[in-house]
């Protein structure tokens, strides 16, 4: 009886720590799903931190033509794999190839597209 | 008896595992309404791993694969907000090295250093905006002439902009340091009357 009650608390607070960690990401974090989740795949989360200690900006935002938006991009899976904008780099040569699926389709089911991890700024980015 | 013991060892762990969670709840005052710093963000919070961060689905196999922001951010140099890391001192002091073509790691950005000082109205101390640190990182096309045309003074900027995510705001508080680090870019104290000592920021400001 005591065992179960307890077990119960537990249980509870266990839950009450799961409710707590709501979205927030790292600063930075880029989630695409126009299409993903619509095409039975879980959204891409596009991590800047971990690009921006790899290549500058403008490697991105210049020569690859990702425009500074987060949603104003239309990339398709197609593309991507025929070496346009995640592509250009996930080949197999600059870094793991598009087989690994689940290292960019990581997101949580649910998740908009946009900037995550306490951004201050509002504006197109946010729509 | 051998069951009995069994069973208080279990009981032992599960009060000892509701202990340690009550604990690590009541320690970043979850629900305490009077806490000091109510609104920042606690150490634990930074810089979550993706599989606690809320965005990142931890029942994907790949998630637990990917590298949480602690490990990589160790050796740089810490920052007051957004990754807490400051970008710019770890650029200068070499602790990154980001490519500046997509394949060519010889390739170098050209600098252009020319400050382009804002004066601001009020108290505020002005804003210069340095192209040093951005053709860094950026090319001159990222910001002309879509978000600046390459005039000095020739586009509006305010504050309410900026917090809109326009002109500055396109990146500072979305990839780039936020707007709350102020002085940063309001970094040239406005003269003062009473003494003309020289500023740090007067020899970089033309
Ligand atoms: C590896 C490629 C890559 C690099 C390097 C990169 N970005 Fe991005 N950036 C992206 C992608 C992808 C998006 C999301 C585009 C979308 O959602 O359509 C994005 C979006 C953005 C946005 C829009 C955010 C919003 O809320 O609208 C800004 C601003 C931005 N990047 C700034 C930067 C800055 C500043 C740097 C350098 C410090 C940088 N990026 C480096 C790929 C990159
Ligand atoms: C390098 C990162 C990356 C990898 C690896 C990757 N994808 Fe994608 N994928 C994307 C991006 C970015 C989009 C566009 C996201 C959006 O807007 O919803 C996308 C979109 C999609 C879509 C939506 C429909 C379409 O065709 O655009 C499907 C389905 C998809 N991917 C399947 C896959 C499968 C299956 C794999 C593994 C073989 C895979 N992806 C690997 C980045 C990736
Ligand atoms: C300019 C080149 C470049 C582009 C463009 C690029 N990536 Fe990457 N990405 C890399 C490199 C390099 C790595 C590190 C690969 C390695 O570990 O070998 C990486 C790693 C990653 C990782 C794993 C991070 C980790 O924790 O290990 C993810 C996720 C990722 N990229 C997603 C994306 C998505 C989504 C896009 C497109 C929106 C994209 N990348 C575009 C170069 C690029
Ligand atoms: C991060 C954004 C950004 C980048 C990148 C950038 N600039 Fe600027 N530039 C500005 C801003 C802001 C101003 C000031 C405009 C104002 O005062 O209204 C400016 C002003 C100028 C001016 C006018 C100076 C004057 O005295 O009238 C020139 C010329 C210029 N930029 C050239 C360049 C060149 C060349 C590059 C690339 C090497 C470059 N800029 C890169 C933001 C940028
Ligand atoms: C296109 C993106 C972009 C725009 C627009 C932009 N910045 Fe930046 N800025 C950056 C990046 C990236 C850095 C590098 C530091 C970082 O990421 O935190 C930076 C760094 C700086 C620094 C250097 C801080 C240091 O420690 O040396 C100042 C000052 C600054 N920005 C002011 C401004 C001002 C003022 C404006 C508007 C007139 C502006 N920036 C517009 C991207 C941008
Ligand atoms: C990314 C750079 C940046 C940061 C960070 C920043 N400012 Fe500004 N601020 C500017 C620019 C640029 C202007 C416009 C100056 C001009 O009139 O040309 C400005 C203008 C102002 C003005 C004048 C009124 C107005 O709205 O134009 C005030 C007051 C002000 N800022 C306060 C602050 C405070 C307080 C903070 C910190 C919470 C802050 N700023 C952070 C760049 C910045």
């Amino acid at each position: 009886m005591f065992r179960s009650s307890l077990g119960k608390i537990s249980g509870f607070v266990v839950f009450l720590v799961l409710c707590s960690s709501v979205a927030y990401g790292e600063y930075g974090d880029v989630v695409l799903n126009k299409r993903s989740e619509a095409e039975g795949v879980r959204p891409v989360v596009f991590p800047h931190w971990f690009h921006r200690i790899r290549f500058r900006c403008k490697v991105c935002h210049t020569e690859l033509g990702f425009e500074m938006r987060a949603g104003a991009n239309d990339v398709t899976m197609q593309q991507i794999i025929n070496g346009e904008f995640c592509g250009a780099c996930h080949n197999g040569v600059i870094a793991w190839p598009t087989e690994n699926c689940e290292l960019c389709h990581s997101g949580k089911p649910g998740t908009k597209s946009g900037i995550y991890g306490g951004h201050e700024t509002l504006g197109p980015g946010k729509w | 008896m051998k069951k009995n013991n069994a069973m208080t060892g279990r009981l032992k762990i599960h009060l000892m595992f509701g202990l340690i969670l009550v604990v690590s709840t009541s320690v970043t005052g979850a629900d305490d309404p009077n806490t000091f710093n109510r609104l920042m963000d606690p150490p634990s919070k930074r810089n979550p791993s993706p599989m606690t961060d809320g965005i990142h689905d931890p029942n994907n196999n790949g998630t637990q694969l990917l590298q949480p922001p602690k490990e990589a951010f160790q050796q740089l140099p810490k920052g007051k907000s957004g990754n807490y890391i400051d970008w710019m001192k770890a650029l200068q002091d070499k602790k990154i090295n980001p490519r500046n073509d997509r394949v060519d790691t010889k390739s170098q950005p050209i600098i252009m250093d020319l400050n382009i000082v804002r004066e601001v109205k009020g108290s505020m101390p002005d804003v210069v905006y340095p192209h040093k640190q951005h053709t860094e990182w950026l090319d001159c096309a990222n910001c002309h002439p879509a978000i600046f045309i390459p005039q000095k003074g020739a586009n509006q900027i305010s504050m309410a902009s900026i917090l809109l995510g326009e002109k500055c705001g396109v990146c500072h508080g979305k990839v780039a340091f936020p707007v709350s680090e102020c002085r940063r870019c309001h970094s040239k104290p406005k003269p003062t009357k009473t003494a003309n000592k020289k500023n740090k920021s007067d020899k970089q400001a033309k």
